[in-house]
């Protein structure tokens, strides 16, 4: 059965078509609706799909050239004058290539620039580092103004693109190569920004992930499950800043033990922002950060890569099966049960 | 056509007493990027008191002509003359620099009434100047959109990015200015990284390109009368000017770069711009 998304006014078979392919499509469709919306790319109208908005509305959109810099500053140039520019190019040349222009151009001056940022994380392995992105929610988290999102999978990213129009100031959206499977099996959920999502209930451990390690971490919980008679809560964090503060501190109150997986380095991301809420609530937990240990990540496809950092089910059930054996000290004054 | 004989006094008056409070806000600030707002005066004089079709008492007017100051450090130049337009008043130069004031050594446009975009890294505004360019021609307005560039900041390669997309998008609707005043920081721009021949790169980026003298209002007016009525292709507007214009201790002197004034130092260039 076709795997439907988007919106009520067009409808998508999820299951064949890759996230960019479904951001382009959800874009082209929006601006039907807002005439203030433009689009802008920097030489990959292809590779990041915003090609369906192209093509329906061609004076609307802006290819720059390979000039990431011009681009995000002609967005804010686009921003200031009324327009709303979504804008999309790789991560790794959003954050780091363009990462003044969207902080002080953008982000300075507050101004709705939607970014979607393609081929985040290892997504796009076998192009090697230059083309990997494992250091933009450090980035993005520390921009003042910015939302900072990574959506689970095509789905969510149609629901977050739609969102987006709702957040006045910029928002960071990353998203992968576009061959992850999708992991919703319909929009049939209820998408809030910064409102994060239990994918799978439990009580002995929770997963606090996002993108393409939200899949990863159901199949992992399904398996514990089976075989280890563990009960593993997943939440998906897809709005990473501003973080579920609730719904991180509900799982340590309920289970003791926090695992985060991100598709980054674990320096300055999801890990980080969770670690940060813990901390500051003094509460106590068995607490472990995933992801790419402060390493570039080696040469490979996308899926070999994740298996090797052990992004996968299979390296997820193994890192709680780690967890499981530590010990934390209660404090004695612990008083939230 | 050269400028009417009353209105070329009246203009030069204004950029006169600009200057004037140019170097009351160097004292009041603390210190200031003097050389190069002296340098940039009449280039803002004609804009903001013949050209820009804009109105202070609705700043955010829709079909406002814009203007970016790339060259963001020459705030000091710059805040003084949305004052003496009327955004705000002039007494609330005297907090610049001061805690929880809106004016900066570098203009935020949140906090500046009248400032069309935040600038002070370097390179960066004509992108924001296209941008606002094409939104003009997106959304069938005619506003004019300028941007007052330093020469030093286009060693920063988002420049010639910006200026081969303005000329690729054919923006006529875009006018940059460049206040040559050939000083960088460390010293004149041909020994720290040669621009010249800088009219040429313009030219062959696809832009129409007007040389004059930045300090003359008659050519300003001659130069932007005719980027005004440009079609298909973006104006460049070459300004040869004098780092620290108007006082004669500083012009042409790298060290008034930016710079502190006692009383005695105000008071000496004072004398010097009302001699001038």
């Amino acid at each position: 059965m076709a795997i439907i998304t988007g919106t009520n006014w067009n409808a998508y078979d999820a299951s064949t078509m890759t996230a960019r392919e479904i951001y382009g499509r959800t874009l082209a469709a929006l601006a039907e609706h807002n005439d203030r919306i433009v689009g802008l790319t920097a030489d990959l109208e292809k590779t990041t799909a915003i090609k369906f908005f192209a093509d329906k509305f061609p004076d609307r959109f802006y290819n720059v050239g390979i000039a990431e810099q011009n681009m995000f500053g002609i967005a804010a140039g686009m921003a200031k004058s009324g327009l709303i520019p979504f804008v999309s190019t790789m991560a790794v040349f959003t954050c780091l290539r363009a990462g003044e222009q969207v902080r002080t151009d953008i982000a300075y001056q507050n101004l709705p620039v939607k970014i979607i940022a393609t081929h985040g994380g290892i997504s796009f392995g076998h192009a090697g580092t230059t083309h990997h992105c494992t250091e933009d929610f450090a980035v993005m988290r520390a921009i003042p103004n910015m939302t900072v999102i990574c959506p689970a999978d095509g789905i969510e990213t149609s629901k977050a693109v739609q969102a987006s129009l709702e957040i006045p100031g910029p928002v960071y959206i990353r998203i992968g190569r576009g061959f992850e499977p999708p992991c919703y099996e319909s929009d049939a959920y209820n998408y809030e920004s910064g409102r994060a999502i239990t994918m799978h209930q439990g009580t002995d451990l929770t997963i606090i992930c996002c993108g393409i390690a939200v899949l990863q971490a159901v199949n992992a919980a399904k398996t514990l499950a089976e075989t280890d008679g563990l009960s593993v809560r997943v939440i998906n964090m897809h709005t990473l800043k501003p973080i579920d503060r609730e719904a991180v501190l509900q799982a340590v109150t309920d289970t003791r033990r926090i695992l985060t997986v991100e598709e980054h380095n674990v320096l300055g991301g999801l890990g980080d922002a969770v670690a940060s809420v813990i901390a500051e609530s003094g509460k106590g937990c068995v607490f472990q950060k995933h992801g790419l240990h402060d390493v570039f990540a080696t040469i490979g496809y996308a899926e070999d890569l994740y298996a090797y950092y052990q992004m996968d089910a299979n390296g997820i059930v193994d890192k709680v099966r780690e967890m499981l054996g530590m010990e934390f000290e209660a404090d004695e004054n612990w008083d939230d049960e | 056509m050269a400028l009417q004989t009353e209105e070329k006094r009246r203009l030069q008056q204004i950029a006169r007493e600009l200057r004037l409070t140019i170097v009351d806000v160097m004292a009041w600030s603390g210190g200031a990027h003097i050389g190069g707002s002296l340098s940039v005066v009449e280039i803002l004089t004609i804009l903001y008191f013949k050209y820009l079709n804009i109105d202070p008492a609705h700043p955010q007017w829709d079909d406002r002509d814009r203007l970016v100051l790339s060259k963001g450090h020459a705030a000091a130049g710059y805040i003084p003359v949305l004052a003496k337009r009327g955004y705000f008043p002039e007494e609330e130069l005297k907090t610049f620099n001061h805690f929880g004031s809106p004016f900066a050594m570098h203009p935020d446009s949140n906090k500046v009434i009248g400032c069309d975009a935040s600038a002070g890294s370097l390179g960066h505004g004509l992108s924001m100047a296209v941008g606002m360019g094409l939104s003009a021609r997106q959304l069938g307005k005619d506003w004019k959109t300028v941007c007052v560039m330093g020469d030093g900041e286009c060693c920063e390669g988002s420049v010639w990015e910006a200026a081969m997309s303005a000329a690729h998008f054919k923006l006529g609707n875009v006018i940059g200015i460049v206040d040559r005043n050939r000083l960088m920081i460390d010293g004149f721009t041909e020994d720290v990284m040669a621009l010249e021949p800088f009219r040429t790169k313009w030219e062959t980026f696809g832009w129409h390109v007007i040389e004059i003298d930045g300090h003359d209002l008659d050519a300003l007016d001659d130069a932007l009368s005719y980027a005004w009525t440009a079609q298909d292709k973006p104006t460049l507007i070459l300004a040869n000017t004098i780092k620290g214009k108007g006082v004669d201790f500083m012009e042409n002197n790298v060290v008034y770069h930016y710079a502190s004034g006692d009383s005695a130092l105000c008071e000496r260039a004072k004398a010097s711009i009302l001699q001038g």
